[in-house]
């Protein structure tokens, strides 16, 4: 695998500001991403995380800062930067009524595969998270964590380079948390996937990971967790975190 | 393996998308049964109850484009006809709620493909479905002893394309507009019902003039009247151009407000955002 450092920036974000109405819910934020990077935004609900993760793919344009994709800013070619991202949103955004394989045809569509091209990639995204026998199954009849794998799935189909996750393990038991972070994982250390996992789970953050530290829309922290242990002075991310985000309310 | 390629967007890409968008709408549309019944059963009530209570009430005079009396049913067919489509639009626009409330709406604003052009997709994805309920309809109303010519079946498609885009892209602008389908049902009744009955659909204009000046106007300004008139005339083999013109620029301007209302830097996706 060549050196990241070498290749672009997979996602970089400077100087983002947004407002709704009069209240500011993100203030210069700035971090980047490289490929193979498993980077956790870690923030308590409210910290702006969802907004950011919205205007990261689009779904409104910031007021002031910019957003840059693989070396191209977002403004100038929104639709090389879409093509180039998966996203599994916080909120369930699977079709109930229809099949695990039309959802994931239809998202295939979205993004113009060819049927030949979809097929296969289906099978093996759908393989990848243990559910190739649910393919024929209405969503409906999915239990919480199997919704969210064959969310992860469709998020992977059109083989992005960038992977965004808004709270992707909220409300499931351990053992579909475990697996979706596991999965993840490896598409990092395997295939150079650059990750942005927003949460405000701080376990979810090991050692080798990434942190952002948002809080109340500002970027307290960026770095390894190393890093920002060594900044704040403190043993376990944790505390950082609990030190970081006392000192600024 | 690191990725940095590029997936170009070309012509059969585009293809596929809208091809993904209307197979999407049309399996959801048979899923859900309670919409592909209610939407086939609406007009047969008005149909066999309505025109069958009115017949003897509202006498039809010989207009355009009938060349001789003709039944009340066969009058307000076409007005059925419309009134499906704008079911429809409204009920599509309905599900563009629901797909925002429920976040569905996002994996499609995500995908790389310019937004107006997903919000066409969606649209004439909801015309497909109107198109051929209305074709059902038809075939039913058939038993009715409702018969145009054979070439008022194809002329009428055009006629419903276009029809269904104006009143699809009619509920686009109005879905932009509301937060909460709470909001959506009271909207329904301040639009649906209106347009309506404020139309040549159930009675012909010249009855309306009679009664009221005001509300003949009313009626030939709304677009519904363009498309019922537009739909009948097509039914006979024959293009009503006035009402061609007011439909196709209506279609164009509530196109342009549902795209100005879904554009994420103007729009009202982003001033109604609350926070997370």
């Amino acid at each position: 695998m060549p050196d990241s450092l070498t290749l672009p920036i997979a996602l970089e974000v400077e100087g983002l500001t947004h407002r709704f109405g009069t209240r500011k819910v993100l203030d210069s934020v700035g971090f980047c991403i490289r490929p193979g990077d498993f980077t956790v935004l870690l923030g308590q609900n409210g910290a702006g995380k969802t907004t950011l993760f919205a205007l990261i793919t689009r779904l409104y344009h910031a007021h002031q800062g910019r957003i840059v994709v693989f070396g191209q800013p977002f403004r100038a070619d929104a639709s090389a930067a879409l093509a180039r991202m998966g996203v599994v949103f916080q909120q369930p955004t699977l079709d109930l009524d229809l099949t695990v394989q039309q959802n994931l045809e239809y998202h295939a569509a979205l993004h113009g595969m060819a049927g030949a091209v979809a097929a296969p990639r289906i099978r093996d995204e759908l393989a990848r998270v243990g559910l190739a026998e649910r393919a024929r199954d209405r969503v409906r009849l999915l239990s919480g964590g199997q919704k969210r794998r064959v969310e992860l799935a469709r998020a992977l189909l059109h083989d992005p380079a960038l992977l965004l996750l808004d709270e992707p393990t909220a409300g499931l038991d351990m053992e579909s948390r475990g697996f979706l972070l596991e999965h993840v994982r490896r598409l990092c250390r395997e295939q150079g996937l650059a990750v942005l996992w927003a949460t405000h789970l701080i376990d979810e953050a090991d050692d080798d990971a990434r942190v952002v530290v948002l809080h109340k829309g500002r970027v307290l922290a960026s770095g390894p967790v190393p890093d920002i242990l060594a900044q704040a002075g403190a043993a376990t991310l944790k505390d950082a975190f609990e030190h970081l985000t006392h000192a600024k309310n | 393996m690191l990725k940095t390629e590029i997936r170009s967007l070309t012509f059969a890409s585009y293809a596929r998308c809208m091809g993904g968008i209307v197979r999407r709408e049309g399996l959801r549309w048979v899923h859900q049964r309670g919409r592909f019944i209610s939407a086939l059963v609406r007009p047969l009530v008005w149909l066999a109850i309505f025109a069958a209570g009115f017949r003897f009430v509202l006498g039809v005079s010989i207009i355009p484009p009938y060349e001789t009396y003709i039944p009340y049913e066969v009058y307000i067919a076409p007005g059925l006809i419309a009134m499906i489509e704008l079911f429809n639009g409204m009920q599509s626009s309905l599900s563009m709620v629901y797909d925002r409330e429920m976040g569905s709406m996002k994996t499609l604003m995500v995908s790389p493909f310019p937004r107006w052009f997903l919000l066409l997709s969606k649209l004439l994805a909801g015309v497909a479905v109107a198109v051929v309920q209305s074709y059902i309809f038809l075939g039913i109303a058939w038993f009715w002893d409702i018969e145009p010519p054979i070439i008022g079946y194809f002329a009428v498609l055009p006629a419903l394309i276009v029809s269904g885009l104006m009143l699809g892209a009619l509920g686009l602008v109005m879905s932009s507009f509301i937060r909460q389908l709470e909001n959506f049902a009271g909207v329904m009744n301040f639009v649906i019902f209106p347009m309506f009955f404020a139309s040549s659909a159930l009675y012909p204009l010249w009855r309306v003039k009679e009664s009221s000046l005001t509300l003949w106007w009313v009626c030939q300004l709304n677009p519904f009247t363009s498309a019922t008139e537009l739909i009948r005339f097509a039914l006979y083999g024959r293009v009503d151009w006035g009402s061609a013109a007011i439909v196709v620029g209506c279609t164009a301007v509530f196109m342009a407000l549902a795209v100005v209302g879904y554009d994420p830097g103007r729009g009202l996706m982003a001033r109604k955002a609350g926070p997370e």
